[in-house]
């Protein structure tokens, strides 16, 4: 195994104005990228003799509604000849397109659109940027945290139509999301105060 | 009227045509659609619709407590359950810095193993059915049901087995199971003998799968293979060799490597690493250290019913992890584990509660299939089916 927090200088050192921090947690490399910058890295970190991370393992979008930039879009990367793996990560607004990496790595193309379906993360030059896994003339995005986990609309077969309708979802007992958290050690993000609140519910989620 | 005065009936100009594949077609392993434009009988494009059988399982997972998001990995490829467990495992316990008793690891060896077995026997054996073959598939559906039988004693379940939680397996193997696996192994190797001789010499089943499908080196790591695909292109490439986690250093076994990159590579591939399997799983059984089976951090895994009976403090660790579960130190973990198909990993965020923020799934039939439309340009019709059973496609991960 390669000693990692070199490995990583390196790299910063080798691709000036696009890695902004890079980070080592878990025995895991992570770096953070310039959004403009994603296709040049990518490239370098494939053709790069000391990098050939000739494989893209995945790519996933991640939601944080409470920040800025809403979206990251992490890389996962994987060199076969120097057997290490590293992360990649993009922060990107809900209207601010990342540029796409199939011209790079083709087996991306199936993961941006997958991040594109479940997130709405609109990619730049994909060759087809369509849905994949939801249904055909789905609308919204079902991995955002703002979306509920029982969803908008529900289908079922109408015996008069003889076809499948949707229709909006109907639920005989509201959805209970349990939250044993206890009050007095709750995280901290459902905790604000460090625990001091007693407001109307304790242990439960505000 | 004739057809060429009909507006409604579709007259190709020539010989092109789009048919459409599945969604329910025996030969596509699940629920595929496939749009194939065809030039005679020559694949032109393929185009696959998939999810058909997505059930949102990330988004699932992000609202239920690690241990009752274990269930759910073994609904993604439900043919080989655990081995994807063991990749959700691993991610939790590297997050949580947890350290596994040797017995542990023993077991999910042998059981993963198991899983490879499980997987690879319901391929062969469908993959020559793809091409033609019955007999090998009730041959071998034989043994599985054996094996099936050795998940349903350790776990209480024949396929959702829920066995490897995150800081070991849930109990200790029943007495007496270690013994009959072990017999199992040598007859077993005998069944794969069997098949062997029905196919490996086969005329029709050489037509089918020699030269079809061919990827090399180069593609194969551009289409971000792994696994069998990977290795059939020469790649000398195993997560357990290369990355090993838990106890296969311990253990001796060969990869096997493909030369050609072929559907019928594949196959002796996955026969060969079937062998070494039971290898594995025969040094696994003879070599079982005892102790406990789980990690004794009775803040992530629950004391035993013994304890429980008599300390007030194991009752008070039991109730609190099945209400509200452990909570799991914030930051993001990629856990993959060399599952029979290719590389499983996991990605886990977590922002320090009891439910994991983000859980991305990579599976590699997801992968796998997205290459169906380079693999597929320039073969006959008749090969799209022989190509899809040699991808190992199963469409509870690719949908998830």
């Amino acid at each position: 195994m390669t000693d990692l927090a070199a490995f990583a200088t390196e790299l910063s050192a080798a691709l000036p104005g696009a890695i902004r921090t890079h980070a080592l947690s878990n025995g895991e490399l992570t770096i953070d990228v310039e959004i403009g910058e994603i296709v040049r890295t990518m490239s370098f970190l494939r053709d790069d003799p000391h990098c050939e991370f000739k494989i893209l393992v995945d790519i996933c979008g991640v939601d944080w509604p409470k920040r800025e930039k809403r979206f990251d879009v992490v890389y996962h990367l994987l060199s076969l000849t120097r057997n290490i793996r590293l992360r990649a990560r993009v922060a990107t607004g809900e209207d601010e397109a990342v540029p796409s990496v199939v011209a790079v790595y083709p087996a991306a193309n199936w993961f941006e659109r997958e991040a594109f379906d479940m997130y709405g993360i609109p990619f730049a030059d994909h060759p087809d940027l369509r849905r994949i896994l939801t249904d055909y003339g789905f609308s919204g995005y079902p991995l955002r945290k703002d979306f509920p986990l029982t969803g908008f609309v529900e289908v079922r077969y109408d015996d008069e139509l003889k076809r499948v309708v949707y229709q909006p979802v109907q639920l005989v007992q509201e959805f209970r999301d349990f939250d044993f958290m206890s009050p007095w050690e709750g995280a901290p993000h459902i905790m604000p105060d460090g625990g001091k609140a007693a407001s109307g519910n304790p242990g439960k989620k505000s | 009227m004739s057809l060429a005065e009909d507006k409604t009936a579709f007259v190709p100009e020539d010989s092109k045509i789009t048919l459409n594949f599945g969604p329910q077609h025996p030969a596509a392993h699940g629920v595929l659609r496939l749009v194939l434009d065809l030039d005679g009988e020559i694949v032109t494009r393929v185009d696959p619709h998939i999810g058909l059988l997505h059930r949102g399982t990330e988004k699932l997972i992000e609202h239920k407590t690690y241990l009752q998001a274990v269930p759910y990995f073994d609904r993604l490829d439900y043919v080989a359950p655990m081995n994807q467990e063991h990749a959700f495992a691993l991610a939790v316990e590297k997050l949580l810095g947890l350290e596994i008793p040797s017995r542990g690891q023993y077991i999910r060896v042998l059981y993963s193993e198991l899983g490879r077995l499980l997987n690879h026997i319901l391929n062969v054996t469908f993959q020559a059915m793809d091409v033609g073959a019955l007999t090998p598939p009730l041959w071998g559906m034989e043994s599985r049901e054996t094996m099936l039988s050795f998940y349903e004693r350790v776990s209480g379940s024949r396929m959702h087995a829920a066995y490897f939680r995150p800081g070991g397996v849930h109990q200790d193997m029943p007495a007496g199971l270690a013994e009959d696996i072990h017999a199992f192994c040598d007859p077993f190797l005998k069944v794969l003998d069997d098949i062997d001789s029905l196919l490996i010499e086969n005329r029709i089943f050489k037509q089918r799968n020699v030269d079809i499908g061919v990827i090399n080196r180069a593609d194969a790591e551009m289409w971000g293979f792994s696994g069998v695909m990977l290795r059939s292109a020469g790649v000398a490439w195993d997560l357990r060799r290369a990355q090993p986690y838990e106890c296969y250093n311990d253990f001796d076994f060969q990869i096997p490597i493909g030369r050609n990159g072929d559907c019928y590579d594949r196959y002796v591939m996955r026969m060969e690493e079937m062998r070494q399997s039971v290898k594995i799983m025969k040094q696994c059984i003879e070599k079982m250290p005892s102790g406990p089976v789980s990690s004794m951090d009775n803040k992530v895994v629950p004391p035993s019913r013994a304890q429980m009976k008599t300390s007030m403090e194991a009752l008070i660790h039991h109730f609190k992890l099945y209400t509200e579960g452990y909570r799991v130190p914030e930051g993001e973990a990629y856990a993959a584990v060399e599952a029979p198909k290719g590389e499983f990993g996991v990605y886990l965020v977590s922002d320090g509660s009891n439910k994991p923020y983000r859980c991305k799934i990579r599976a590699p039939s997801f992968v796998h299939l997205q290459a169906m439309d380079y693999m597929n340009k320039g073969h006959m019709l008749a090969d799209v089916s022989a190509v899809l059973g040699s991808l190992d496609i199963v469409f509870g991960e690719v949908d998830r």
